[in-house]
């Protein structure tokens, strides 16, 4: 795969405003030596063990696989970290990276919330200041994490701007960023952004794949034959697959359907089409004049209107397969992990899981189903509660 | 159909009309094209021109610009809700190049609008730079046909440029380049090498928005990039006032002023915009005093 200047292909790239383009290369420097750097990984590694809580488990989903009657599922527990959601293991390091940068504020943006948690949480282990810039919807929507993130000493400052959610809420960040970017490290929440920002990421996701990888084989003793992650902007995705990448296995990616593909949706792969957006060649969702349109998610992680470029390029190259489940589904799916297996999973991540109910019935029980398990569904039960009653109301 | 000429020629006959003058830099004011909308875009050109403006920024508005101000991101949203595209851009080029024939005129945006302009993506394209140049050839001809002297592409920076520079060079179009006060010095070199028409510099490290003084660090800024090159120069960003536009003068021949000006288009009554437009671009300009008493 072709990786020169970021590129995954025609996808990635940096298509950022001069004054930022320094900071990326300052950035990329940094990262290329802190790789090198054995005490830096050395304590990337302990902090992920003795703070994230990794290596996080690899439950087998054994009622869940039954109910379903073909493929058995296991799950890589990222719910299980630190804060909730995969999304720790990215902050970390990208905090732990800053400081080696001397860069001691941090901009942020966050959708549902979860990265703006773990992002605060991080800053708060490295004494680092945090702003965390998110949109004035999603703020209604997540007031929680909004709470959790100023318990850890953040600034949130809402985003009134456009749609008044995610992409904004990036924007309003890059805005930041550019203002400040002499002292200040932008601390990207997915796989998405300018290079270097899609292989940090991804970097710093791998654990996922990794562990998983390993865990699978000591368990059975085989690669699993299907791996399934939800996809918003694509960084617990490309954790998993990504490891997973030379091996036979299909790689199938579950974007948000939102309320259908020929209504409000997320399903940037699925139904946008390439464009260039918050510095990245990649899908995005846009009108035919190049506005990027809203995306709609009833889970705020997945509302997104672009995806990592590496996403992009795995769907042109047909390694990966993208497919979408709608808002209805994932609810379902929500339940049906909670009924079977006592998981109450993040909206995002019901996404996965409805989408391998579709297809575990079709397959053999000699088959296996890896699911990235991205998040808890703590921050989601009063949207859960309140969809479900308007359903069956 | 015009023919394609060399890059450049336009802004060089301006630029050398800022040697001779005395009453400062030459005035490209930066105007929204379809802010607030399309039908009085035309009026609005004519009067900056007629107020002294050498030349033109028309912005092609857009739904996600992250190097721009609070003042330009709601004159996008009422351009875009007013039906504005890149159509409106090429419009208002066409409308300026009728009234001043001479006027260097530069359209300035981001890259997706320019990018849909364009035909489908070749999906051969190997890399990314390569990936948003050719697309580009559809925005060329159009814009080449509108008499069109340059293209700013906020968020195509040097690395990624090459192919696009080319396309557009090949309808006689100059990809303007932009250099920030945080640019290196290699980033600065790649730039001159290929730099035509002038190279864009942003005074200060930010977004675009009216500020109160120009940036301290601008006259090294400008020294460091100087050293480098003979390409005209003009300084973007937070210039809003007849002093800013005096004190930068005297470092660079042209100066670009944006948000003050649409700032003055939103706050004159809906029959005064013009008259507001080119008031304003007199006073900015020197040829009229009353800036304070306004
Ligand atoms: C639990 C969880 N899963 C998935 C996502 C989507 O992000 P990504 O596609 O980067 O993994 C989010 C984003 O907020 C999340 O909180």
């Amino acid at each position: 795969m072709s990786r020169e200047n970021g590129a995954f292909g025609p996808f990635g790239g940096q298509f950022a405003p001069e004054t930022l383009m320094p900071a990326l290369e300052e950035l990329e420097d940094a990262w290329t030596q802190a790789n090198d750097d054995r005490e830096f990984q050395q304590e990337l590694n302990d902090t992920l063990r003795d703070y994230v809580g990794r290596e996080t488990p690899l439950t087998h989903a054994g009622r869940l696989s039954e109910q379903l009657g073909g493929a058995q599922i296991w799950f890589k527990r990222e719910d299980l970290a630190h804060t909730g959601a995969h999304k720790i293991n990215n902050a970390l390091g990208q905090a732990m990276l800053a400081r080696r940068m001397g860069k001691r504020r941090i901009v942020a943006e966050t959708g549902a919330g979860q990265h703006g948690v773990a992002t605060a949480a991080a800053c708060a282990r490295f004494g680092l200041e945090c702003i965390v810039y998110m949109g004035a919807e999603d703020i209604r929507r997540q007031a929680l994490n909004v709470f959790r993130m100023e318990l850890h000493g953040a600034t949130v400052i809402s985003v009134e701007s456009g749609s008044r959610t995610l992409k904004d809420a990036i924007n309003e960040a890059i805005r930041d960023w550019v203002t400040n970017v002499r002292t200040t490290h932008y601390l990207i929440g997915s796989a998405i952004g300018p290079h270097p920002y899609p292989l940090i990421v991804r970097d710093l996701q791998s654990c996922i794949g990794n562990e998983a990888k390993r865990q699978l084989q000591e368990k059975i003793g085989k690669l699993p034959d299907v791996a399934i992650a939800c996809v918003g902007g694509g960084s617990n995705a490309i954790g998993l697959f990504h490891p997973l990448i030379d091996d036979p296995v299909r790689l199938i990616g579950v974007e948000a359907a939102g309320e259908g593909l020929d209504a409000r949706h997320a399903a940037t792969l699925s139904a946008g089409a390439p464009g260039v957006l918050h510095g990245t060649r990649t899908y995005v969702l846009q009108d035919e004049h190049g506005q990027i349109t809203e995306a709609h998610s009833i889970s705020a992680g997945l509302d997104y209107p672009g995806v990592g470029p590496e996403h992009a390029w795995l769907m042109l190259t047909e390694r990966a397969e993208y497919v979408s489940v709608t808002d209805d589904e994932a609810l379902d799916g929500l339940q049906l992990l909670s009924e079977t297996e006592g998981i109450i999973p993040a909206l995002e991540t019901a996404h996965a899981i409805a989408y391998a109910a579709r297809i575990a019935p079709s397959m053999s029980p000699e088959e296996t189903i890896l699911i990235g398990l991205s998040g808890r569904g703590d921050k989601d039960v009063e949207i859960v509660r309140d969809a479900l009653a308007a359903r069956s109301g | 159909m015009s023919t394609p000429t060399e890059p450049g020629l336009r802004y060089r006959a301006a630029f050398a009309t800022a040697e001779s003058r005395s009453d400062g830099p030459l005035l490209f004011p930066f105007l929204t094209a379809g802010f607030p909308t399309p039908e009085e875009t035309p009026a609005l050109i004519e009067a900056a021109l007629r107020g002294g403006a050498a030349g033109l920024e028309i912005g092609v508005p857009f739904s996600d610009p992250l190097a721009d101000g609070p003042t330009h991101q709601s004159a996008y949203t009422v351009a875009l809700s007013a039906g504005a595209s890149v159509q409106t851009a090429l419009d208002a080029a066409r409308t300026a190049r009728a009234y001043a024939p001479d006027s260097a005129l530069t359209l300035m945006g981001y890259l997706n609008p320019f990018l849909a302009w364009g035909a489908e993506p070749d999906p051969d394209s190997s890399e990314p730079g390569e990936a948003v140049g050719r697309p580009m050839e559809a925005l060329a001809k159009s814009a080449a046909e509108a008499g069109v002297d340059g293209v700013i592409v906020v968020d195509l920076p040097v690395d990624e440029s090459d192919a696009t520079r080319e396309v557009l060079a090949q309808h006689g179009i100059s990809l303007i380049y932009l250099l920030a006060p945080t640019s290196t010095e290699a980033r600065i070199d790649a730039v001159v090498q290929r730099a035509s028409g002038f190279i864009y510099l942003v005074s200060l490290t930010g977004v675009t928005g009216e500020r109160d003084r120009v940036a301290a660090d601008f006259e090294q800024f400008v020294a460091r990039v100087r050293a480098k090159t003979d390409t005209p120069l003009a300084v973007g960003f937070g210039i809003s006032k007849r002093a800013h536009v005096v004190e930068v003068g005297k470092l660079v021949p042209a100066a670009i002023i944006g948000s003050a000006l649409t700032t003055t288009i939103a706050s004159a009554p809906p029959h005064g915009r013009a008259a507001a437009v080119e008031r304003y671009i007199e006073v900015v300009t020197g040829r009229r005093s009353d800036e304070t008493s306004e």
